[in-house]
């Protein structure tokens, strides 16, 4: 074959293509894909089998990939606006201006980054439920479940610098409101925010500070932390998936990355790249007056994601809703995977049939819940009022928040009590505590209007 | 046998010393290395510490002569971020504008006379003080000064308080 190649003296061009592998393309038979994807760089980050049930789309449902496609496309849509961006109080807006009105293709530019970064929140928790539901956190892929919370919180943080760097009213007010939560945190909290800001308010410290943060630590953190997260994904292995019914299967068919798995991702990102540039076209990314630090607008919200906070600090005290709470959550959350020891549930959907009716059942439970008491809280319940003689911390913050712990932990016990096992229990606490908190985070969103009175959204009444 | 237990136990001996030193070094490279951390951590935190621009907002307002405000009126400030509130006993307090909430401007509503909060609901009376949760404290006050029937506000510290009082407010001494 070698000498075949060499005797037809291949044209130039071609050699320079063929010479970028290291092994002969197209590859000839199983053996040749395999060496293939174990000796490119890129298609590295596979190995060269994978496990065939794990192919199955509504398996993963190609989240995680998609998180990466999307990281791409803001990586390469960030620097583009890069070129056409000033960051300055004076000169940020009007550079927005310029973008959308005098630059070729971009509003479409901005346009695919506001998407990407909004669908990337979006995709990256439904790829966390994903994993959670499927207990693909299991011994020994703990670790990277950190890992994940690691990117969740990075891409949190990522969407809150890149939200100030308009410098609309939008903008302004959210971060003021985001950066303000900050200073309820016990002795620090008013230092870590000025440092954060760079002053006592929003201004053009704040703005230098956010901008280095988005365009430089955000993205090298993420992406060192993705590499890592992706490296233990392959040597891990993805959890196989099997049904409730099924011991687990004692040999799980294998097939060559080349075409199966490669093919499957091309497809699915091209489709996700062309809805996702289509929907770009025709939508644009909001943008509003320039900021104006004398005027809030009514109401002023924070960016959705900080809506479910937001709406939480209505009814608790600052320092339960926007430091006990979250910081339990998410503690919480970072240790779920060590609580786990059950390994007979890795790779099924819900745990069991009764977990899947249990958390169905809380889904229901956690969003009723939170209506009511939203609604509680909102028109009958004046707990300052009924205990005058406590400080608002204690009334509006101990109380209530010890009666919704002992109501969740009463939850638990009662699920135990018809016969749940504890991953069954945990998973249904997760889904309440979950729904409450989606279901909180619609309420801001839709239902929160000037003076953050309780109102029917837009276009229902009138 | 006897002999290489003999000999192991020999051999031990040194061993055990070496650990003992080992323990040492070990601890000395840790200190070292929480040293270097601070080290890189103060550095760090120095270096991003917020920098401070003397003569904007921050420094003193000459708001105006005591007649120019009526008993019963605010006054907003934009550039000092305050409002001049003369109570109707005449007495003077300066408010800051910045919700103790989460940090919204605080606009005045001459309808019901109070400082009502966009961003949360927030309600202040003339003085500052709380009427409507969530704030958790009134708003905060600036010095008021009045010197030569002239009413001046320094607006460089903002005075944080529990409950608004009496002593918070600035009269014009014997006029
Ligand atoms: C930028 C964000 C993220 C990227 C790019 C990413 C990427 C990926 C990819 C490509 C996979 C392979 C399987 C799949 O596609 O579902 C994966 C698996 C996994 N991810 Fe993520 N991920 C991200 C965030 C997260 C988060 C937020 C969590 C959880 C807190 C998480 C936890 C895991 C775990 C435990 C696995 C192994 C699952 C199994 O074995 O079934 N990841 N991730
Ligand atoms: S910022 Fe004023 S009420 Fe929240």
């Amino acid at each position: 074959m070698r000498q075949e190649i060499t005797q037809t003296r291949e044209p130039l061009l071609r050699r320079m293509w063929r010479s970028m592998q290291r092994d002969p393309l197209p590859p000839r038979d199983d053996r040749g894909r395999m060496r293939l994807v174990m000796n490119s760089l890129v298609l590295h980050l596979h190995p060269s089998k994978v496990a065939k049930p794990t192919l199955r789309f509504t398996y993963t449902f190609g989240l995680g990939g998609l998180s990466l496609l999307l990281g791409g496309v803001l990586g390469v849509t960030g620097v583009l606006l890069l070129f056409a961006y000033t960051p300055s109080p004076e000169a940020a807006y009007n550079s927005m201006l310029t973008l959308q009105t005098r630059v070729w293709y971009g509003q479409l530019i901005r346009n695919l980054h506001h998407w990407s970064a909004n669908l990337l929140l979006v995709v990256v928790v439904l790829h966390m439920l994903r994993v959670f539901f499927t207990g693909g956190f299991r011994t020994p892929r703990e670790f990277n479940w950190l890992l994940g919370i690691a990117l969740l919180l990075l891409v949190v943080a990522a969407n809150f610098t890149g939200y100030l760097l308009p410098w609309d009213q939008l903008a302004y007010w959210a971060i003021t409101v985001g950066t303000s939560l900050l200073s309820y945190i016990p002795l620090a909290g008013e230092v870590i925010s000025r440092l954060l800001l760079g002053g006592p308010e929003v201004g053009a410290a704040t703005l230098t500070n956010f901008y280095a943060l988005h365009i430089a630590v955000i993205p090298l953190l993420m992406a060192g932390i993705a590499s890592f997260h992706l490296w233990r994904v392959r040597k891990d292995t993805l959890t196989v998936p099997r049904r409730a019914d099924e011991p687990p299967p004692e040999r799980v068919e294998k097939v060559t990355t080349i075409p199966h798995l490669i093919s499957r991702e091309v497809v699915f990102a091209l489709v996700m790249l062309a809805l996702l540039i289509g929907w770009s076209a025709l939508v644009n990314a909001p943008l509003e007056e320039a900021a104006n630090p004398s005027h809030s607008p009514n109401p002023a919200k924070a960016a959705w994601y900080f809506l479910g906070l937001q709406e939480l600090l209505l009814h608790f005290h600052p320092f339960f809703a926007a430091i006990v709470i979250p910081g339990l959550g998410l503690t919480a959350l970072a240790v779920l995977p060590y609580l786990e020891s059950d390994m007979d549930v890795a790779g099924v959907w819900f745990r069991s049939k009764r977990g899947r009716w249990l958390a169905a059942f809380s889904t229901l439970i956690g969003v009723a819940a939170a209506v009511g008491l939203v609604l509680l809280d909102e028109f009958v319940l004046d707990l300052p009022a009924l205990l005058p003689f406590l400080p608002t911390i204690i009334s509006n913050g101990w109380v209530p928040f010890a009666a919704l712990l002992l109501a969740i932990i009463g939850y638990g016990e009662f699920l135990k009590l018809l016969g749940a096992r504890a991953c069954e229990v945990r998973q249904a606490l997760f889904v309440l505590l979950f729904a409450g908190f989606i279901t909180l985070t619609a309420i801001g969103i839709f239902f929160r209007g000037p003076g953050m009175a309780l109102v029917l959204p837009r276009g229902v009444l009138s | 046998m006897s002999e290489q237990r003999l000999q192991s136990t020999q051999e031990n001996r040194p061993e055990e010393q070496d650990a003992t030193r080992r323990d040492f070094l070990k601890i000395a490279w840790g200190v070292a290395g929480l040293l270097a951390l601070g080290e890189g951590t103060l550095v760090g935190l120095r270096f991003l510490a917020p920098r401070t621009v003397e003569g904007e907002f921050g420094g003193v307002f000459t708001a105006g002569a005591v007649e120019d405000f009526p008993p019963g009126s605010v006054t907003p400030f934009e550039t000092g971020r305050f409002y001049l509130v003369r109570l109707e006993d005449g007495g003077f307090l300066a408010i800051y504008r910045r919700c103790t909430h989460l940090g919204c401007a605080v606009p005045y509503d001459p309808a019901s006379g109070q400082f009502v909060c966009p961003c949360h609901g927030s309600a202040f009376a003339l003085d500052g003080e709380v009427l409507n949760p969530p704030a958790p404290r009134p708003l905060d006050l600036f010095p008021v000064g009045i010197e030569d029937g002239m009413v001046l506000v320094d607006t460089g510290k903002p005075l944080q308080r529990d409950h608004a009082s009496p002593s918070d407010v600035t009269y014009a001494s014997g006029g």
